[in-house]
Formats: C-alpha cells, structure tokens, sequence
C-alpha cells in the first residue's frame, strides 16, 4: 500500500500535476466516500416520506445549479434563462416520454441535448458581444421560451400541461419516491464528477482563462466564441437533464414552474453556495430548497397564529424579501459564499489549536 | 385606416412611456455601465410613495410630488452609499448581481406592505391636456408622458453634453482607473447618478401608475422590458431610448392589433434577439472594437 497523503504544513507541490488534484488529502477521498456511503446505503432508510421528497427536489436542483455555475462561476457569463432551459429539458424529456414512447434512460439525455441546441440559439449573440449582452439576450430567452411552451398547444399541450409516465428501468418500477431517490442521486454523483474532472481538463482551463480576461485569453489562442458556447450548450444540458428527471419525478408538468422566478432561484442558489465552486453550487442548492420549506411551514405557522388577529401573510413576498436579503448580503460579505465559509470552518477545525 | 391611426397613436404614446421608463436605466449605465436589475421596482417605490403621500396622507398634489421626488433622490444615495459602494472595484457580475437581489428585496417589501393588488391615484391632470383629432383621441396623461419624455431628454442631454458632472458621468462610464487618475471623484459621481436615475425612475413610476393603476408585478415587468428598448436605441443613447421606445411601443401595439394580444407581450423580446444578432450596438449606440 502506498504512503498516505496528510496537509503538509505549506505548498510543496512541484508540479502541475499535483496542483490538479481533487483531494489534496487520501482524508478527503475517504470522506467522500463515507458520504457516499451514507447518502445511498442510510439517508433513503431513515428518512421519512417528506424528508426523501425534498432531498429528492435538492438532488435535482443541484444538478442544475452545478450546470449554471459551470457557466456564471467559470466562464462568466451570465444567464438568466437557465430555468426556461430546465422547463425546456422538461418538456423534451416528457414529449419524448409519450410521443415518441422512448424508455426513460434514453429520454434524459436526450433531453438534455435538446436543451443543449436550444440554448446555443440563444446563446449565438455572445459571438460578438461580451457578458452583459448574453445576459439581457439569456433574459429574452427565457420569456421567448415561456411563450413558446404556453402557445405550442400541439405538442406542449399548453396550459393543461402533459402527464409523464412513470419512469422504469429494466423492468423495475421507479414510481416511488425512494427508487427514484437512486436515479437521481446517481445522476446527480456521475454529472458532478463530469463537471469536476471538466473543469481540470484543457476546456475546463480555457473556461477559467475566460473568465478571469477574455482578452488574455484571446492572444493565448483561445478561440473565445466557440469555448463560451460551449460552456453555454454544456450549461444548457445539465439544466435539461435535470429538468427531464424533474418531469419524471412529478410525473405532470405545466409551464408555470419555468419562469424567470426559477431563473432567478438558481442564480441565488450559485451566489450563495459560492461562484466557481462546484460543492458550492450543492451548497446553494440545498440551502435554498431549504429555505423554500421552511418558509412556507413558517408562513402555514404565522397563517395559524394569525387567523385570529386577521393577519394574512402569503408565501411569495416574504421569500422574494428573504431571497433578495441572501443575494445581497452574500455578495457584499462573502462574495464566495457558503464554499467559502466551509472552507474557512474547516481550516480553523485543522489548524486548531493555532487557527488565525 | 382609423383603427390603423388609432394603434399608431397609442403605440407612439406607449414608446414615450417606455422611453420615459428607459432614461433612469441608460442613466446608471451610462455612468457605471451597471444593468439595473432593480429599474422595475425602482419605479415601483416611486408609485407607490406618492400614493402614500398624496392619497393616504392627503397632501397637496404639488407638495406630494415634490416630496416623492425627494424621497427617491434620498433612495438612490442610500442604495449607492450601502450597497453598492462597496463593490466598487469588484467584477460587473456581482454588482449586476446585487441589483438582482436588491430588486426582489424591494419587490418583496413591496407586495408585503401594498399587496398585489392594483391602486389608482386621485384624479388630478387637468383635462385640458387631453386631445381630439376627429374620431382619434389622446389622453392627457400621454401627452403628459409626451411633454416629460421630450423635456426631460433635452434636459439630459444638455446635462450630459456641457455640465461639468455630467463630462464626469461620462469619464467615469468610460474609463473608470483613468477618471480616477486625473482627479474624477469617482464615488460622488456614481452617487449623484444612482440618485438622478431613482428620481427619473420614481417619476416615470408615477405616469406609468397613472394610466395602468400602479401594481408592484406590471411596473416590475415594465423594468424589464426597459432591456428591450434600450438595447434596440444603444444602451447609452438617451435619444436611442426615446427612439428605441416609441419603434417597441409601435411593434406591441400593431401586433396586438393586427396579429394576437398574446404575441404583443413577447414581440419586444423576439426583436431584442434579432438586433443582437443583427446589430448589437443599437441603433445609435456607441461601438466599442474589441475582437474577442
């Protein structure tokens, strides 16, 4: 057996290669699959039905975020159509479902390279034009898409939205909500380590440079249109995987869910788990689910306490206000986030009794 | 052919609306280059506090107006000095960010303390205003928004053109390290545009929440659709906005009137795309070169 790795008490790397690591440490590896562990063999056993149904909704956004953060994070480019690409996924995910009556491990992908195409559409005007322009064109998106899954009654079924079959593979049912919890947490551990291991490759560095000087880039040869809309496409495929397995997990889909408030949510999701990190963006993703719970049983509450004195508080202004406060708050003190702040737990736990 | 006459009448008063709406947004942009996320809800607060002051607190209309404006204007220094002050230096992304959060701040805020609900002001134009040509009417809070748009686009562009903070706006918008080195103060400019935008911002809520009743959802998707026009005029263009704003009110009205009321709502955005694609600078913007 070869020596285990520990923190060395400084940086003693010496070569790139070893910059590149994932796990510095033979302890973070072995965390990493203590977690594993836990989260297939223990989580889906102790959790009662309401548990396993946001964890389920926490896999999924993940997927998501980790998608949008490979955009915003890495490239820096910003888009605000990201959950009309999820409602895209969605929609290709379940249309391919029925119409086409394809078995659900070929819709998933499927769908998601669907979303993919659609997003490089949107995504051609970064061609001539820097982050600012994608933005507002990623904004157009979104409404154009909204418009489209509402008025394309034929195959989107409009306001009636369509019913998804529920999902199986080889003969096994994955109607509830447990087996489903494999699907998706497997989904969810292969997509983020293609994202982990991407950004380590030459199209992960280019994403990097990107971001961080699109002009230096550029005159280190790096072909800047075609690697932002690939980052973009690659973005676009990760909301529309999770958006195709969302469409299985609720089994019917409307368009409503798709609006630019999902957007929005995601973006808030990657700010507070921390840009350009991909546990950040798991991070957020359960962070915001979260909140989203328990606010509405802190609005159920404040419903209850609040019948007798006539006081009616509903949802949505209270979350857009505690969303807003996190965005703000986040950027202005951590601008990188909860990743951030686990890191610096983290160091102070190690470096103990001699933290700073 | 009346009907025709009809749609371009509103279409022009509506791309005045929106052109009015635009001026706060190139305002920011032009001095900071920030998108303002937060525009909608910008006006939003400008509603609604003159509601408060004129129709809740019953003061004069003039006083009301006057003290709204005051208000804003205390706003936009408030936003700048405690929000976006310290991101000064930071990536674009993260103040763009920032007005993302800030507008569901606010737009929270507001729902909570006004509700969903659509209110309406007192009548209080006088009637004068209103005109008639033959079967074709306007009403007077459109020539209202007519007389503003134009007013206050002479106003900003002689502001920007010969007054000394405005050359600074402009130097600041331009080159940021460089104002700064040659003796720009660089905060007090970005202070004085966020509060000059909440001020425009505010009364184009105010004309806005005249002719629609004022709703925190209409407003804030009218703060959107501020990108469309802008982008089409050249984002810091204020005669492109005007410009930008009467062709999107035009387009939205005839499409409403000649093709579906659904597409109405889209149609600023399939035309955002197509100018992006086509010419991303606008119509009179400023090109910058750059061949990344």
């Amino acid at each position: 057996m070869r020596k285990l790795q520990f923190h060395p008490c400084g940086a003693y790397k010496t070569s790139y290669f070893e910059e590149l690591h994932i796990f510095s440490t033979d302890f973070g590896r072995l965390w990493m699959w203590i977690g594993i562990v836990l989260l297939f063999g223990v989580l889906p056993f102790i959790s009662n039905a309401y548990i396993l149904y946001v964890v389920n909704n926490m896999g999924i956004y993940a997927i998501a975020a980790v998608g949008l953060n490979l955009l915003i994070g890495f490239t820096g480019q910003i888009s605000l159509g990201h959950g009309a690409f999820f409602g895209v996924g969605a929609y290709a995910g379940a249309i391919l479902a029925t119409k086409a009556g394809l078995p659900f491990y070929i819709a998933v992908p499927l769908a998601g390279v669907m979303s993919a195409a659609v997003g490089m559409v949107f995504g051609l005007p970064s061609a001539r034009l820097k982050h600012l322009y994608l933005c507002i064109a990623t904004l157009a998106g979104q409404f154009i898409i909204e418009y489209v899954l509402v008025q394309w009654e034929s195959l989107t079924g409009g306001a009636m939205g369509i019913v998804v079959p529920s999902a199986s593979l080889f003969g096994i049912d994955l109607g509830n909500d447990r087996a489903f919890f494999y699907v998706i947490y497997f989904c969810f551990v292969l997509m983020t380590w293609i994202a982990v291991n991407l950004i380590r490759t030459r199209i992960g560095r280019a994403f990097i440079a990107i971001r961080d000087n699109d002009r230096a880039a550029e005159g280190m040869g790096i072909p800047i249109f075609p690697y932002k809309l690939l980052s973009f496409a690659i973005s676009s495929f990760y909301a529309g995987f999770a958006g195709a397995l969302y469409a299985y997990y609720t089994m019917s889909i409307t368009p409503e869910p798709f609006n630019l408030w999902l957007s929005i949510e995601y973006i808030a999701m990657i700010i507070i788990g921390g840009l350009g990190s991909i546990p950040g963006s798991v991070f957020g993703a359960v962070f915001i689910v979260s909140l989203n719970e328990i606010l509405s049983h802190l609005t159920e509450y404040l419903m209850n306490v609040g019948v007798s004195t006539g006081v009616a508080i509903t949802i949505a202004p209270l979350r857009e206000f505690v969303y807003g406060l996190a965005i703000v708050l986040f950027i202005i003190f951590e601008p990188k986030g909860l990743a951030e702040v686990w890191r610096i737990v983290r160091s102070s736990f190690r470096l103990w009794p001699f933290s700073y | 052919m009346e009907f025709f006459l009809q749609l371009l009448v509103s279409g022009i008063s509506l791309g005045f609306l929106y052109a009015l709406s635009a001026l706060g947004f190139v305002m920011i942009f032009k001095s900071s280059s920030v998108l303002n996320f937060a525009h909608g809800e910008l006006m939003a607060i400008g509603a609604f506090l003159f509601l408060a002051l004129s129709a809740w607190a019953d003061l004069p209309i003039v006083l009301a107006f006057v003290l709204t404006l005051a208000g804003s204007f205390t706003l936009g220094f408030i936003l700048e000095k405690f929000f976006l002050r310290p991101l000064i230096g930071e990536a674009l992304i993260q103040v763009i960010m920032l007005t993302l959060g800030l507008a569901l701040m606010f737009r929270g805020l507001l729902l909570f303390i006004f509700g969903g609900d659509i209110h309406d002001y007192p009548e209080f134009l006088p009637e004068a205003l209103s005109m008639q040509w033959g079967n074709i009417q306007i009403p007077g809070v459109f020539v209202a928004a007519i007389i503003i748009g134009i007013l206050f686009l002479i106003l900003f562009g002689f502001f920007f053109k010969y007054s000394s903070q405005g050359i600074y706006m402009r130097s600041v918008a331009d080159n940021q390290p460089a104002a700064l080195s040659l003796g720009v103060h660089v905060r007090r400019v970005f202070a004085l545009s966020w509060a000059i935008a909440a001020l425009v911002c505010a009364m184009s809520g105010i004309v806005l929440g005249i002719i629609n009743g004022i709703n925190v959802h209409e407003l804030s998707s009218i703060g959107l659709k501020v990108f469309p026009v802008v982008i089409l005029g050249g984002l810091d263009s204020i005669g492109g906005a005007i410009l930008g704003g009467v062709i999107i009110g035009l387009l939205e009205t005839f499409t409403g009137g000649y093709i579906s009321t659904s597409l109405r709502e889209i149609i600023p955005y399939i035309v955002l795309i197509f100018i992006l694609m086509v010419k991303p600078y606008g119509l009179f913007g400023l090109v910058e070169i750059e061949r990344v």
